[in-house]
């Protein structure tokens, strides 16, 4: 094995002196009390370490030795509900074992050894098989079937087969042998390196849409199944409320929140509230389908820059079950800044602001991992990312925002001033996009929801109505012809009574498909009978009198997901109230 | 500890701004402490970088006057370390923690290394309970929550203190059990401190006060061990002690500056205006070490108290400290001006924590809709202001004239009260109530029937 001895200590970047046997990406541990480290460049006998631990305290002369392995994840059962670090230590059993602060030193195995999985096994004697083949199923929530996969690097003929029973992950579960005769033992768990994207047979263009129950993404900027997508917006604009949404109410199979250098105060949200969740779909606490990642900023700033690519390892490996897995990367300027504050101690050339010159690549290798892919025999699996941007100051011409807005396709741009206005979600109409819509557009149609048509239109008065207020602010609202003045006012219903969403509220921080439909087709209902009553000489005023006009407004929180009929109700009181103006009119 | 031996060493290689550079050390470790001594004068420092035989070191009192040659270094081993006890209460210690009342050491309950560990994310409990400040601004509108860090961006001139010596008198939880403040100063005047000190006597908050002092003539890089000194003193209260602690910091711009200069000194790349590419993380092992945690009956609230160079938000001190803590609560010029004290801006600032902290059983049933019904009002007064400054109020709707009414009766009889005055959170909602009288019940949106019922019309 290789060694070497510590020289230099910077943080928490280390280096060593007449290095030996040690390899580019591997685990190594530091000293007596054995720190996690992982080497990121060797030059000579010299090699670069940045420490997962706080280092105080660890001094030149002490050994480092290598393990022969890259940073790798494990991977099987037991990884559902579970809190983890950046590189992968489980924060439940570190609790138990060191009390409420995490101190140093500590290496219990990501998956617990004494956990009993019951064990379907799929397989037989004699049969070959490859990456990716499912070797068997646990049942590992009520929520999730974890499917044992041959490990991608791993091939050959089955030489011997367990009996489905109950085994701990350690177990030896089956043997293969390769052509050379070469055998292979396999656990209910592998290993795999985290900077690694696992293979997979080929990239599918996505088609179905990643439902999220959020208005203004789903019916405006929506994102498909294995899209990938970007939140910017200065601090309080909403970026962790709308991460957290979409972790609660997406209908992916799996979800991966990865808390990157944010509040140890969200995690415990995340925790606290969760398990009392349902899913919509299944009715079962959402908890059973998450896993959490979290390095909080106060947490080291190596593992995390580690942490996103343990989120998405195990992402990839869930995708490689088959399932659709959404991960939420919150905050990748915190990873950027990991990567900059390494860089810096590296005294490597900074660029933009201090970054270095490969951010936009490492940012690309990111995005890149997610996607629709064909994995092994037939199967199909997505991974979806929406990472968090925290550009500083608000300013979205910052070096992470624009790089990242060349990896994304689908834009959910946060905007200080509806923020300030309490218009939550303060997703902007005008910077946002979605280069899905088409994409999915089959979704929508399957549903029989002409989304379109409904949407263009809205998107249109929106339009509209910025231009209009420009000249507002110059000449005075009442100063428009009526006409332009009713375009304000539906304006306004859409904001107010469609694209505004509290997530906090119990019956409206979902909203089905249907529900989605319908409140957008009473509003455009309401702007086309209203102004057909204007060109009848019925002025402005009288109509946004009409008690309609608030209902509108209201109709998020008065309607439940489960009550779609009361738009039928809210339609015919609309057509009354306006049929009742006419007559008072004649 | 395999450091029982001291390691002592005569001599520096070479001396830059506030960093000490020692060459020959053997079995020096990354982040102890030094102790530098020459002709009877003393310091502290601490390592910053080892890298063979040769450590960087910061001195917490700076370089001046140090000999390169006659120096003497004392390298001890370990981390810096507070020692904690019930007894600081009541104290008041200097910015590395010595006691400087003269009221002699303080017998050690545990050695503490400064620097803290990361509270585990999955030990964390989510905090719910409020702390009242008897400040009609905050209670209302931007509640404290036991376990949030809630900062005070305020800019030069403004009445920061005054606000935070009124807290500090006035907080109050609304459970029976201990509550404690910890004060540090970061370079502030020796005026504003004796200011301070005259509040807090008089307001009787002596009792249950530590207070940690770096004043402006005090060493600048000391700065750096003064927060980290009450977060320490703080952790111990809270989590071994059970109590509910509340820190103050003020003044966090001067805790900046003096990152930016052992940066600068060390030559490393600048991220903004100069300060390092690690300040947010820098910043947050400051901010982090507040919270709630499974299994204990204490928590630590922290009010960091900035003033934001140029009143400019976006200024890296405030938007790095935004993106860490929990809101915000911005004080205003404008008000200021008009004479309202506190100025708070209510539209700038938020509590993200407070929607647990709030209503039935917390403070009254009526408060979360008061508070958005007053926070949306008063949203649109100023949206009426500027407008009746183009076209002239006289041109304004009756009813936009009695928005302008409530903006003045909500900035007079709501935001505005004695720095004495402490309201009861009853009093605090009952004024929302009264001044929302002056608009239109049609416009109470936000609330619902039978509060307008209940609340409004009484
Ligand atoms: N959809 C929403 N519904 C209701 N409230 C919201 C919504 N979005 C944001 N908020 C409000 O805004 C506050 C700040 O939101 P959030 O914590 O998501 O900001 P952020 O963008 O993540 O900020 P930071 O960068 O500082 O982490 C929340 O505490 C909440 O009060
Ligand atoms: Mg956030």
């Amino acid at each position: 094995m290789g060694e070497g001895i510590l020289y230099r200590v910077s943080g928490p970047i280390i280096s060593t002196k007449k290095t030996s046997g040690i390899v580019m990406n591997e685990e190594v541990r530091i000293g007596e009390e054995g720190l996690i480290g992982e080497v990121i460049g060797i030059n000579a006998e010299e090699a670069t370490i940045q420490v997962y631990e706080d280092t105080t305290g660890i001094r030149p002369g002490i050994k480092v030795y290598g393990t022969n392995k890259p940073l790798s994840v494990e991977l099987g059962p037991g990884l559902l509900s579970q809190t983890f670090d950046g590189i992968q230590r489980p924060l439940t059993v570190i609790k138990k074992e060191q009390g409420i602060f995490v101190k140093r030193g500590a290496k219990p195995p990501p998956l617990s050894r004494e956990k009993e999985w019951k064990v379907d096994i799929q397989i037989k004697e004699g049969d070959i098989i490859g990456p990716n083949s499912i070797i068997g199923e646990v049942k590992e929530t009520t929520l999730v079937k974890h499917r044992i996969l041959v490990p991608p690097d791993a091939m050959g003929k089955v030489v011997e087969i367990i009996e489905s029973s109950t085994y701990k992950v350690n177990d030896t579960i089956c043997i293969l042998q390769d052509e050379e005769g070469e055998k292979r033992e396999l656990k209910l768990f592998h290993s795999w390196p985290v900077r690694k994207k696992r293979p997979f047979i080929k990239r599918l263009p996505p088609e179905e849409i990643l439902f999220t129950g959020q208005r203004v993404i789903d019916s405006i900027f929506p994102i498909a199944k294995g899209g990938v997508a970007a939140i910017p917006g200065g601090f309080g604009t909403g970026k962790t409320v709308t991460q957290h949404s979409l972790a609660k109410w997406a209908d992916a199979d799996i979800i991966i929140y990865i808390g990157c250098g944010e509040r140890g105060n969200e995690m415990a949200e995340v925790l606290e509230e969760f398990p009392k969740l349902k899913d919509p779909r299944s009715g079962k606490s959402i908890m059973e389908r998450t896993i959490l990642i979290a390095n909080t900023s106060n947490m080291p700033v190596t593992a995390r820059e580690s942490s996103i690519y343990t989120g998405i390892t195990i992402g990839e490996y869930f995708r490689d079950m088959g399932y659709d897995v959404a991960i939420m990367a919150d905050s990748t300027s915190r990873w950027a800044e990991a990567l900059r504050e390494i860089s810096g101690r590296m005294e490597e050339m900074p660029a933009e602001r201090g970054f270095p010159a490969y951010l936009g690549s490492r940012l690309a290798e990111f995005y890149e991992r997610g996607g629709r892919m064909e994995v092994a025999e037939g199967r199909v699996g997505s991974v979806s990312i929406i990472g968090a941007v925290s550009p500083p100051g608000g300013d979205f011409s910052e070096p992470v925002t624009t790089h990242t807005k060349h990896f994304i396709r689908a834009l959910w741009a946060l905007d200080t001033e509806l923020a300030y206005s309490r218009h939550y979600p303060a997703i902007s109409w005008t910077e946002s996009y979605s280069e899905y819509f088409e994409e999915i557009i089959g979704w929508w149609e399957r549903e029989g929801i002409d989304m379109e048509n409904l949407r263009n239109r809205v998107m249109g008065i929106l339009m509209e109505e910025s231009h209009l207020q420009q000249i507002a602010q110059l000449v005075g609202e009442r100063a428009l012809p009526e006409g332009e003045r009713l375009t304000l006012k539906v304006a306004e219903l859409i904001k107010e009574g469609f694209l505004q969403q509290n997530a906090l509220s119990k019956v409206d921080a979902y909203c089905s498909p249907k529900k989605q439909f319908r409140m957008l087709k009473v509003i455009l209902d309401f702007g086309e009978t209203a102004r057909d009553l204007l060109n009848e000489g019925i002025p402005l005023f009288k109509i946004i009198e009409l008690p309609i006009f608030s209902e509108i407004k209201r109709m998020g929180e008065d309607i439940r997901n489960d009550e779609i009929d009361k738009f039928d109700k809210l339609e015919d009181k609309l057509n009354k109230e306006f049929e009742e103006l006419r007559k008072e009119y004649g | 500890m395999d450091n029982i031996y001291q390691k002592k060493l005569i001599g520096a290689q070479e001396i830059t701004g506030p960093l000490l550079i020692v060459e020959g050390i053997q079995n020096v470790g990354f982040g102890e402490m030094i102790e530098i001594e020459q002709e009877g004068m003393k310091r502290l420092g601490r390592v910053l970088e080892v890298s063979g035989d040769r450590a960087v070191c910061q001195v917490f009192e700076g370089t001046s006057g140090i000999d390169r040659e006659k120096v003497r270094i004392r390298f001890t081993g370990t981390p810096m370390k507070l020692p904690v006890s019930l007894e600081m209460v009541g104290r008041v210690f200097d910015g590395v923690g010595r006691p400087i009342d003269g009221g002699g050491e303080v017998m050690a309950e545990f050695e503490r290394d400064i620097n803290g560990a990361p509270l585990n994310p999955d030990a964390r409990a989510y905090p719910h309970e409020n702390i009242i400040t008897g400040i009609s601004a905050i209670d209302g509108i931007t509640t404290l929550i036991r376990g949030q860090k809630l900062p005070i961006f305020s800019g030069s001139g403004l009445p920061h203190n005054e606000i935070a010596a009124q807290i500090v008198n006035q907080a109050k939880i609304a459970t029976k059990e201990n509550f404690n403040i910890i004060f540090a100063s970061l370079g502030i005047k020796a005026d504003t401190a004796s200011f301070f000190q005259r509040k807090f006597e008089e307001g009787g908050a002596i009792d249950r006060l530590i207070t940690f002092q770096n004043l402006a003539d005090s060493p600048t890089i000391e700065r750096l061990i003064t927060p980290r000194c009450a977060l320490t003193a703080a952790e111990y209260l809270a989590f071994d002690k059970g109590r509910h602690v509340l820190v103050i910091l003020t003044d966090l711009t001067n805790y900046c500056e003096a990152l930016r200069e052992v940066s600068t000194a060390r030559g490393e790349v600048p991220s903004r205006k100069g300060y390092p590419g690690y300040l947010y993380s820098d910043l947050a092992t400051l901010y982090e070490r507040t919270g709630r945690a499974e299994g204990k009956k204490g928590s630590i609230t922290q009010l960091p108290i900035l003033t934001m160079p140029n009143d400019d938000i976006t200024h890296p001190i405030p938007d790095l400290t935004g993106y860490i803590t929990e809101g915000q609560v911005v004080l205003s010029r404008e008000l200021h001006q008009k004479g309202i004290y506190p100025p708070i801006d209510i539209l700038s600032s938020l509590s993200r924590l407070m929607k647990d902290g709030i209503g039935e059983g917390q403070t009254r049933k009526d408060h979360p809709n008061l508070y958005s019904q007053l926070y949306a009002s008063y949203s649109r007064v100023q949206r009426i202001r500027s407008l009746a400054s183009i076209i002239g109020e006289d041109e304004l709707s009756e009813t936009d004239r009695r928005y302008l009414k409530f903006g003045e009766d909500f900035e007079v009889k709501f935001l505005k009260q004695d720095s004495r005055e402490a309201r009861r959170i009853e009093e605090t909602l009952d004024i929302g109530w009264e001044v929302l009288r002056d608009i239109p019940e049609s416009e109470l949106t936000r609330v619902s029937k039978n509060e307008i019922q209940e609340f409004w019309r009484k």
